[in-house]
């Protein structure tokens, strides 16, 4: 055996995982397909990231570097470039990894393996946009990466689709660049982002929010000229006679994130169609035993520091495979009930104090998080699907149950 | 007058409930720790904004670095604190921390790089 753990991802998730599983006297490899650390954080120059482990207000590359250093401190084993082609479940015990790098392609025999490759975006093809094959349509995150990174300016006159985080930020990126940001166009009733993003990205800068709305068509020569956009009723149904163009060169997707989770699909893990990343237990180890995943490739996260925990948890737990091999116990399911759009992790030992992260279908005021099975309720003023809630169950708290579901209502 | 704010103190994004009198905060409700009362004092009298952007950099590992102004900067002075930065080229080696303009503003407001390069 090589590697007491694999870890596929050098994003936050990938870099607490290598590092916890190193401080658990673990044999760790580390593996990323791009040509530095960090996954995403180094084109996040927008602060908000760290203010739970750290309770300080750092930049992403600043909070990437605090781990990157410490992996280079530890001396760490990681391969930059190396991108992984197929994850073997030879057996419960023994996996294998096969990735290629400027080295060739590699083999690396692992007790278990942490899956933290990350989310992809959603294009246009996938919210329905027709029309013309034109430049200067790309997703939220491409645009990040011309200009935080590579330093160039994308488009002058901007539309913005979707109000999720990736494409509120890139709204005050443009306009503090100069360019002019038409408008951000969101199909749901209520905005897809983090309330402080539109208060401080979008009123900033008066770029206006067409709720429910969607954009129909981009058309151009070349280069995108104009899009078409409908306003759309409850049902998503367009309203005839509501059309109307924009002017603009490019057109930016932020319609969200969806897991990498093919890998892990070709080995049989069992996937939660309500998340598109596995179905885990509390130490987000999936259905194969001793895989293990984090971040958002196991489910689609707000806050970089929740992250880094599922990282440094999923280590605890392949430390724990490591030692004493697989656990067989009887689970306690955790359930979606009324309300609820998902919760992760879908089993819990019920011997430990756990965190469920869930999202609501719909904002809501003043409701109850209600876990029936074992007699809880907890007050909310607010939910809403754009922030993950997070509740604490104690060990003591677990009773001797098959099964606890979760309901948001009144 | 009363006036809802969300707070961007943290991602958090308290709800702020705040009785406002011309420039004067009477009272605020709805925050969960004391930055949200403090952010929107400041606010409501003089808006700052941290200022985030990446400059370009000459000889260096990658082609920019990635900046902030070490405090919020009064939000009417940022377009003037960008025209400064555009005539700004770096020189490699660039690491997190580094002071790569010092008081651009006369405001004790630095501009430090947040990345290698």
């Amino acid at each position: 055996m090589n590697y007491d753990v694999v870890v596929i991802g050098g994003g936050p998730g990938g870099l607490a995982a290598a590092l916890r599983a190193h401080e658990l006297g673990l044999k760790v490899l580390l593996l990323d397909e791009n040509e530095f650390l960090g996954g995403i954080l180094p084109q996040c120059i927008h602060p908000g990231f760290g203010t739970v482990i750290f309770k300080k207000d750092y930049t992403g590359p600043e909070f990437a570097s605090i781990f990157i250093h410490k992996i280079i401190e530890h001396k760490i084993p990681y391969k930059l470039n190396a991108h992984v082609l197929e994850i073997r479940n030879y057996s419960d015990m023994e996996k294998i990894v096969v990735y290629t790098s400027p080295e060739g392609v590699r083999e690396v025999w692992t007790r278990t393996v942490i899956y933290a490759a990350g989310a992809r975006e959603r294009h246009q093809f996938e919210i329905g946009i027709t029309g013309d094959r034109v430049s200067g349509v790309l997703t939220a995150g491409e645009a990040q990466t011309y200009m935080d990174l590579y330093g160039m300016l994308p488009g002058k006159n901007v539309l913005i689709v979707g109000s999720g985080d990736v494409g509120l930020i890139m709204a005050r990126r443009f306009a503090l660049e100069g360019a002019t940001v038409k408008m951000v166009v969101e199909m749901m009733p209520y905005p897809g982002g983090l309330a402080r993003n539109i208060m401080q990205c979008l009123n900033d800068f008066d770029i206006p929010l067409y709720l429910s709305h969607k954009v129909l068509e981009v058309r151009g020569r070349g280069r995108v000229e104009r899009a078409k956009i409908v306003k759309i009723d409850e049902n998503f149904k367009e309203i005839p006679g509501s059309e109307f163009w924009v002017d603009c060169d490019t057109v930016l997707i932020s319609a969200g994130l969806v897991p990498k989770v093919k890998p892990l699909r070709n080995i049989g893990v069992r996937i939660d169609p309500r998340t598109g990343g596995p179905v885990v237990n509390e130490y987000f180890e999936t259905s194969v035993p001793g895989v293990f995943a984090v971040g958002n490739s196991l489910v689609i996260n707000d806050l970089v520091d929740h992250v880094v925990e599922q990282g440094e948890l999923a280590a605890e737990g392949a430390a724990k495979f490591v030692k004493e091999g697989i656990s067989s116990r009887r689970w306690i399911k955790i359930s979606a009930g009324e309300g609820v759009r998902f919760v992760v992790p879908h089993y819990i030992s019920g011997e430990r104090d756990v965190f469920l992260n869930l999202r609501v279908q719909k904002p809501m005021d003043n409701v109850y998080v209600h876990l029936p099975e074992i007699g809880r309720k907890i007050k909310k003023l607010a939910v809403k699907p754009s922030e993950m809630l997070r509740i604490r169950l104690r060990q003591a708290q677990i009773k001797d149950v098959d099964e606890i579901t979760v309901e948001v209502r009144k | 007058m009363k006036k809802q704010y969300i707070c961007i103190g943290c991602p958090l994004g308290c709800v702020l409930e705040v009785e406002i009198e011309g420039k004067e905060v009477l009272s605020v409700s709805g925050n969960q720790c004391p930055v949200g009362e403090k952010w929107i004092r400041e606010e409501i009298k003089a808006p700052k904004r941290t200022l985030l952007t990446v400059l370009p950099v000459k000889n260096g590992k990658f082609d920019t670095v990635s900046v902030k102004s070490s405090k919020p900067v009064p939000k009417d002075r940022i377009p003037e604190l960008l025209q400064i930065l555009a005539r700004v080229e770096v020189e490699a080696p660039v690491h997190v921390g580094d002071v790569i303009l010092h008081n651009p503003l006369g405001l004790n407001v630095d501009i430090v790089a947040t990345r290698e390069a």
